[in-house]
C-alpha cells in the first residue's frame, strides 16, 4: 500500500441524485475527491472517482459499509478499492 | 483522469463477471524445531507453533480483501512434511498428528492445511512408512488435512515400491470415506518432482529448503482468460497466445500486490506467486472453455493437447513478465471434477483418461480429480500413477495424480463432492491387468537427462 487514495466506482441505472448522495457520504467521512469522471454506457450509469482518505483515524470498513448501504438505497453498486488494485494490474 | 477509466472498468469486470480471484494465500510454516520422541509432546509443539504463527492470517487477508476489493477464496497453511518432522516420534502411526493439524487449522480459521506428506522418491525411511500407512485413517478422521507423497524425481527416477504402495493406500482411503464417495482421495496427491513452495491443495507442503515462515499466493482466473479469448474477432493462434499472455500478466500483478501486502502486514517473508488457471465448477470459470474458445468443438478432441500447450506456455510467459517471484506450479490445471467444461466433455464422450494423460505432458500438473470405478484394482491405480510419474520424470516437470476410486460406483455413475471439489462422472480404466509389472517393485532409474552436472 503506497497511499491513502481509493478508487470509488458507482455502477447502475441512472437516476436523479446519485452524485449528490454518494458524495455526501464521502464528505461525512472526510474523504476528498481528487478526480471524477462519469459516463453512461448502454443506459448503465458509471461513475469513477479517485478519492483521498484521511491518513489517520480512517475506518475503511465503516466507510465501505456506509457507501454500500447508500448504493443499495439508490439501486446502484458502489465499490471502494485501494488505487493500487488498478495501478498494479495495468502498470509496472 | 489520473487513473485510466478504461483500465478501472476492465479490472472491475474481471472481478464481477469473470471470477477473477486470489485462490489462496498460503502460509508455509517450518515444523523442524518441533521434533520430540514423545508424540504427545510433538503434537503440543506443532499445535502451538501453527496456531501462533497463523493467528493473524485470516484477519489480515480479510482486511486485504476489502482494501483492494478482490476476493480471496481460501486461506491455507502448509507445513514441513510430517514424515520428516515426526520422524523421531516413538509411535506406531501418525494419525494423531493429522488430528492435531486439523485442530490447529480450525483454531486458525483456515480452509486447508497441507503437509501430511512424505518424500520417498529414492526410498523410504521408517518415518516415511509410518506416515504413508497412516494416510487412510488420517484423511478419514480429519476435515482440513491434505496429504501428498512424492514418489519420483528426474534426479532419482521412480520408486516403484512406493508407487505400488500408493495404489493400496488410495483404495483404502476411498474405502474409509465410502459414505462420502471416497472424498478422502480428493485430499491425497501422488507427485513426481513436487514443488516445495506450491500454495495449491492438496499438494502444498513447506519444503525443507524453505525459510521459517513464508507467504505464498495462488492466483486464478480461467474465466478472465476465457472472456479475453472470446472477445477476439476471428484471431489466429499467435494472436490468441498474445492475448492470453497479456491477460496472465494482469492477473499475476494482482496476485503479486496481494502477496506483498500480506507479507508486509504479517511480517512474514514473501515466497512465491503461483499463477495457475485453476477452474471452479462455476459456469465460465473453466479451462476446457478456453480450449473450446480456441476452436475445438469439445475439449478432448484432436488438437486439445496443442491448444493446452499454447495456453500453458502463454500463461507462464505472461506471469514471468509480471513478477520476479513466480514459482510453484504456474500454468493450467485440468481437474475434471472441478471444471464444468471438462465434466461436459467427459459426458459427451469427447474426453477420455488416455487423452487427459496426453494433456498432462504439456500442462502444469497431472491426472487430477478423476473418478474411476470403485472396483478398480490397486495395481491398476499404481500403473496409472507410474505412467504419470514417467511423464514428469522424463519431461523434467511436476506431474501429479489425484484419483478417486469411488466405492460402489461404476462407469455411468456420478460422484458429488460439493464446493470447490465439484462432481465427476466415473471414467473407465483399461480392463487389462498391470499387476505383474507393478508387483516387480524396485526403482525405474533416473533418465539420462538427469546427468546434468
Amino acid at each position: 500500500m503506497t497511499s491513502s487514495r481509493f478508487i470509488i466506482t458507482v455502477i447502475g441505472s441512472d437516476r436523479v441524485g446519485i452524485v449528490a448522495r454518494i458524495t455526501t457520504v464521502m464528505a461525512s467521512y472526510n474523504v476528498n475527491i481528487v478526480d471524477i469522471t462519469q459516463t453512461i454506457m448502454q443506459d448503465i450509469f458509471t461513475m469513477i472517482m479517485l478519492a483521498e482518505a484521511p491518513k489517520e483515524n480512517f475506518d475503511l470498513e465503516a466507510f465501505q459499509q456506509a457507501m454500500d448501504a447508500e448504493g443499495k438505497g439508490l439501486g446502484v453498486e458502489v465499490k471502494v478499492q485501494h488505487e493500487d488494485a488498478f495501478r498494479f494490474m495495468h502498470r509496472i | 483522469m489520473l487513473v485510466n477509466p478504461k483500465e478501472i472498468l476492465e479490472t472491475i469486470q474481471m472481478i464481477r463477471m469473470e471470477h477473477l480471484d486470489i485462490r489462496t494465500v498460503t502460509m508455509g510454516i517450518s515444523l523442524r524445531d518441533c521434533s520430540h520422541p514423545d508424540i504427545e509432546v510433538f503434537n503440543e509443539n506443532i499445535y502451538e507453533k501453527i496456531s501462533s504463527r497463523a493467528k493473524d492470517l485470516v484477519r489480515t487477508t480479510n482486511e486485504i480483501q476489502s482494501l483492494y476489493g478482490i476476493p480471496i477464496i481460501n486461506r491455507r497453511i502448509s507445513v514441513t512434511p510430517i514424515a520428516i518432522a515426526a520422524e523421531s516420534c516413538r509411535s506406531q502411526d501418525f494419525v494423531s498428528v493429522a488430528k492435531t493439524m486439523d485442530e490447529a487449522a480450525k483454531e486458525a480459521g483456515v480452509d486447508f492445511i497441507g503437509g501430511f506428506s512424505a518424500l520417498v522418491h529414492k526410498g523410504e525411511t521408517g518415518g516415511d512408512l509410518k506416515l504413508i500407512n497412516s494416510i487412510p485413517e488420517a484423511l478419514a478422521s480429519t476435515d482440513k488435512v491434505c496429504s501428498s507423497v512424492n514418489v519420483a524425481t528426474t534426479k532419482a527416477g521412480i520408486n516403484m515400491d512406493a508407487v505400488g504402495l500408493m495404489g493400496n493406500i488410495i483404495k483404502k482411503t476411498a474405502e474409509l470415506t465410502s459414505d462420502r464417495d471416497g472424498i478422502g482421495c480428493a485430499k491425497l496427491v501422488v507427485f513426481a518432482n513436487a514443488p516445495e513452495d506450491n500454495p495449491f491443495m492438496a499438494g502444498a507442503f513447506h519444503g525443507i529448503g524453505e525459510p521459517e515462515c513464508v507467504i505464498n499466493v495462488g492466483v486464478s482466473g480461467p474465466g478472465v482468460v476465457n472472456a479475453a479469448v472470446c472477445e477476439l474477432e476471428n484471431p489466429n493462434l499467435t494472436e490468441i497466445s498474445e492475448t492470453i499472455k497479456r491477460t496472465a500478466f494482469k492477473i499475476t500483478r494482482m496476485g503479486e500486490m496481494v502477496g506483498r501486502e500480506a507479507s508486509r502486514r504479517l511480517g512474514v517473508e514473501f515466497g512465491i506467486l503461483d499463477l495457475s488457471l485453476a477452474p471452479t465448477p462455476a459456469i465460465g470459470d473453466s479451462v476446457a472453455a478456453i480450449l473450446e474458445a480456441m476452436g475445438l468443438e469439445r475439449c478432448g478432441t484432436h488438437g486439445t493437447t496443442a491448444a493446452l500447450a499454447l495456453l500453458n506456455d502463454a500463461v507462464k510467459k505472461g506471469g514471468a513478465m509480471a513478477s520476479s517471484s513466480v514459482g510453484g506450479l504456474s500454468g493450467a490445471f485440468i481437474p475434471v471434477s472441478e471444471d464444468a467444461g471438462m465434466i461436459e466433455a467427459v459426458k459427451a464422450g469427447a474426453l477420455t483418461l488416455e487423452k487427459l494423460e496426453a494433456m498432462t505432458c504439456v500442462c502444469s500438473v497431472g491426472l487430477d480429480m478423476i473418478a474411476v470405478p470403485g472396483d478398480t484394482h490397486a495395481s491398476t491405480l499404481s500403473a496409472i500413477i507410474a505412467d504419470e510419474m514417467a511423464i514428469g520424470v522424463i519431461n523434467k516437470k511436476t506431474t501429479a495424480v489425484r484419483l478417486i476410486p469411488a466405492p460402489g460406483k461404476g462407469v455411468g455413475d456420478f460422484v458429488e463432492f460439493g464446493g470447490l471439489l465439484g462432481s465427476a462422472p466415473i471414467m473407465p480404466v483399461s480392463n487389462f491387468s498391470s499387476e505383474t509389472f507393478v508387483r516387480r517393485g524396485g526403482r525405474i532409474p533416473a533418465p539420462i537427462q538427469s546427468l546434468t552436472n
